[in-house]
């Protein structure tokens, strides 16, 4: 109790010191240069996925980027990694989007296109073969197998919706436990890709219906999975919770579906848009602690920007942090999952850090409050007018001499407003209901009479 | 015994015969029910009669004859001099008497609005017909098939105040679900006009969660004004429906009342000139539902609430800026607006002239005067009062429910 009216204290102190001195906030700012500021490294940012999600990462950024260059550097990479597969319905895609600006090697090559599309009609025809084999010998495990081929094919040869109805076949053949898993994960793999999330969730349950067989990385799996669906639903907390128990031993293990930056990036920055302040404190005590089987901990440690932020949220150096959510912004709108929920999260931690910043005053200078956030005082104004209106801060504004007062809630004089209130509802109700209790009646009347 | 009615002067005779002790009147009332064909038919005939019964004291006589005048088809010509002896029948009439046959009573009043109407002066019918629904009702609670047209009466005469004197009384018994349709509804537009639109909405509340078992007109109507009046006394509109309402209400009330609805959601934006924007596209379909006036004092009320809002953000704020924020035109007109609204008691401020500073100011109601504990205290007994007679009604419709399962 004491430790934390202590770190009460000093939150409060450094508030000050930042908001109401400008040359200490410039030093602070040099001694920790912000890193993400610049362009991402199309490159690098590939690296980290691999399969499917790698090229349609590529594509997005490719469809979403302003910059020339990088779009045909991201098209470029999106058509050597298509190229080393099968799917040519994607690759027309790539070839149409590049059109021709990236000179003559990376055209339609009709070539490779038949070539594969005649491989992919033989490779169905003896897996339907097969599949007609082991059905009619009615080998269980055979079948499974099969069909699970059949998924594989599909998914290779991005016909989405078949490789997930393949997939889920294989479960009326399932025999262990292992098996189910290994369809639910197929399911969710292909769900993800689909933009299918209401599938991923109930897949991600099923699965861990069979808890004595889930081995570490797939139980990360599974969570990331779920992190991803909860944020597609703009659940953000529920995302949060689960990005934050996802284990390190996820590593590089699910690149087909994210990578492990991304779960310290969209677990960062769920929990701070949407965790309470009693939440965030256990969150950021149990990362500021060096406690070994912290699983979040490692993962930030990947995204040092995203460490930054919470730290400087959690000390109320809300100019910083906000710095670093603004530099990382850009970046953060190329991310294919992110993408849809930037604004919301970013409203949401801004909302988070006034509210904050207000909860201990009585009363705060407007000036102050609109240096510590890098923003005009009118600007400032606009924005706790609206979370006033919303109930989120008790205080009102005198705009004459710029301070917000913070607004006591006079229970007496509520209670008696409530009461007078409460009893003119009553007796309207009542007249009301027996109005109505007398209609019915009346109904009764007509009825029976008809009857009779 | 048969009653003579071979001619005017038997007739009469049998009437002021009989109209002595209530006996007797019971056994008029008998025999001329008997006799209703015969005096119908010969209705001209009887007329005469007219003028040698006393109203006050032959009044049942009286009324049948009356009636027998007034159910044909009236010529022009004599509507007004038919307006004048109804409405001195009605004035003139004995209580006891037209209550044995209120169904008579209620069709001549009925004739008596259907002529001022017809004569263009709905004035002359609004005092008759008060007086005729004070004379019929059996207690202030009871709802006569009278209300809905006294009301209308009221409303087309623009008599608003009077017509408002009996929508004070609570009305509990209910006998025709179309009267209490009309009832509410008219008396809805009547609390309009004397502003009184906390009452509006409580009886057009009545009309739109009534209990039905196929959609009216009345009722699609009343949901309009009760959108509209929403909007501008409480400035908000919830399209949630009470879960006593009635399953076909809330199926389709709102497909009736798209462009209020949308409306109601305009408003909740905040944004004035894209509501004045829609209340200009859809124009033409509010003033054919006979509300445009409505719909423009929602326009106006939006800068009441802006301005409210504001209250509950601000200490102090300048003109300019309540201008600015609640998108009025001139700082001046601002001023007008939270005058206005200091004046109703809707908010509590002082105006700084010198700087042009509005200060917000809390209620400054502390409760602790003698006259609101009285007012308290009142409240409590009329609920109380309240509470037992629901409790009475509530065992009576128990006692109903046994009989009709028998």
């Amino acid at each position: 109790m004491e430790t934390e009216e202590e770190a009460y204290g000093q939150m409060t102190d450094e508030i000050y010191s930042n908001g109401g001195d400008g040359e200490a906030l410039s030093q602070q700012q040099q001694r920790r240069p912000i890193i993400s500021g610049e362009q991402l490294d199309i490159e690098a940012y590939a690296a980290l996925y691999t399969d499917r999600t790698k090229i349609s990462r590529l594509i997005f950024i490719a469809d979403k980027c302003d910059n020339v260059s990088m779009q045909l550097e991201a098209l470029r990479m999106a058509y050597d990694e298509i190229k080393k597969g099968e799917n040519t319905q994607l690759f027309r895609e790539v070839v149409q989007k590049i059109d021709g600006r990236l000179g003559p090697n990376y055209g339609p090559d009709s070539g490779w296109m038949d070539a594969v599309d005649r491989r992919a009609e033989q490779r169905k025809e003896k897996l339907e073969n097969e599949l007609n084999a082991y059905r009619t010998n009615l080998i269980k495990e055979s079948i499974r197998m099969g069909y699970n081929d059949f998924g594989e094919f599909y998914y290779t040869h991005g016909a989405l919706g078949d490789a997930f109805k393949n997939y889920v076949r294989t479960r009326d053949y399932c025999t262990t436990a292992k098996h189910i898993i290994h369809m639910c994960l197929n399911a969710i793999l292909v769900s993800i890709e689909m933009g299918q999330f209401a599938h991923v969730t109930s897949y991600v349950s099923k699965a861990e219906q069979n808890k004595n067989d889930l081995d570490p990385i797939t139980i990360a799996k599974l969570q990331c999975a779920a992190g991803l669906a909860h944020l597609e639903a703009k659940k953000y907390k529920h995302a949060a919770r689960k990005f934050l128990e996802t284990a390190p031993e996820l590593g590089n293990n699910y690149s087909e579906v994210i990578a492990a930056q991304d779960v310290a990036t969209y677990g960062g920055l769920c929990a701070l848009a949407s965790f309470d302040r009693a939440e965030l404190k256990a969150f950021l005590s149990f990362i500021a602690k060096v406690i070994d089987n912290i699983n979040f901990r490692n993962f930030l440690e990947l995204v040092p920007e995203v460490r930054e932020l919470i730290h400087d949220f959690y000390s109320s150096h809300y100019a910083s942090c906000l710095d670093y959510l603004g530099n990382l912004k850009a970046n953060l709108l190329l991310d294919i999952h992110l993408h849809d929920h930037v604004e919301m999260l970013y409203t949401q931690i801004r909302n988070k850090a006034l509210i904050q910043y207000t909860h201990p005053f009585v009363s705060v200078d407007l000036n102050m409050m609109a240096n510590a956030f890098k923003t005009t005082v009118a600007g400032l104004q606009k924005e706790l007018e609206a979370l006033i209106t919303d109930n989120q801060i008790q205080a009102r504004i005198d705009s004459h001499n710029k301070i917000l007062y913070a607004r006591h809630a006079d229970q007496r004089k509520a209670t008696f407003q409530r009461v007078l209130q409460t009893g003119v509802e009553f007796d309207r109700d009542v007249r009301a209901m027996l109005l109505r209790a007398n209609l019915i009646k009346h109904d009764y009347n007509l009825k029976a009479s008809r009857k009779i | 015994m048969n009653l003579n009615v071979n001619s005017v002067d038997s007739l009469v005779a049998e009437i002021q015969g009989l109209s002595g002790s209530t006996q007797d009147v019971n056994h008029l009332n008998n025999l001329l029910k008997q006799s209703e064909d015969v005096i119908r038919s010969q209705a001209a005939t009887f007329a005469s009669c007219l003028t040698r019964l006393d109203a006050s004291l032959h009044s049942l006589g009286y009324l049948y004859v009356l009636e027998a005048c007034t159910a044909g088809p009236i010529p022009e010509a004599q509507a007004n001099e038919l307006v004048l002896s109804v409405v001195r029948f009605i004035d003139m009439c004995s209580v006891e008497q037209i209550r044995l046959v209120p169904d008579k009573f209620i069709s001549v009043c009925k004739r008596l609005h259907e002529q001022v109407m017809v004569l263009g002066a709905p004035m002359r019918a609004v005092a008759p017909l008060l007086t005729a629904i004070r004379k019929i009702q059996l207690s202030s609670e009871h709802l006569t098939p009278l209300h809905p047209d006294f009301l209308q009466v009221c409303l087309s005469a623009k008599c608003y105040k009077i017509g408002y004197s009996i929508l004070e009384d609570d009305i509990l018994e209910v006998d025709q679900p179309r009267d209490f349709f009309l009832y509410c509804y008219y008396g809805g537009m009547i609390c309009i006009g004397q502003k009184r639109l906390a009452k509006a909405l409580e009886l057009f509340h009545n009309v739109v969660t009534a209990p039905m078992s196929s959609m009216n007109a009345i009722a699609v109507e009343a949901y309009k004004k009760y959108i509209l009046v929403s909007l501008i006394h409480l400035r908000q509109f919830s399209a949630s429906f009470p879960k006593y309402t009635s399953s076909v209400a809330q199926r389709n009330l709102k497909n009736f009342s798209q462009p209020y609805i949308e409306l109601a959601n305009s408003y909740s934006t905040g944004n004035i000139s894209e509501l004045e924007a829609f209340v200009q596209a859809n124009q033409e379909k509010f003033e054919n539902g006979n509300n445009l006036g409505l719909v423009k004092q929602v326009v106006s009320s939006m800068y009441k609430r802006n301005i409210q809002r504001l209250t509950q953000t601000y200490l102090t704020l300048s003109l300019q800026d309540i201008a600015n924020t609640a998108q009025i035109n001139t700082p001046k007109e601002a001023e007008m607006h939270v005058l206005e609204m200091i004046e109703d008691g809707e908010i509590f401020a002082t105006i700084n002239q010198k700087d042009g500073m509005v200060r917000f100011l809390e209620d400054p109601e502390q409760y602790k005067t003698c006259e609101m504990i009285e007012h308290i205290d009142s409240s409590i007994q009329r609920y109380d009062i309240r509470i037992a007679k629901n409790h009475e009604t509530v065992k009576e419709a128990d006692n109903n429910g046994r009989i009709y399962v028998m």
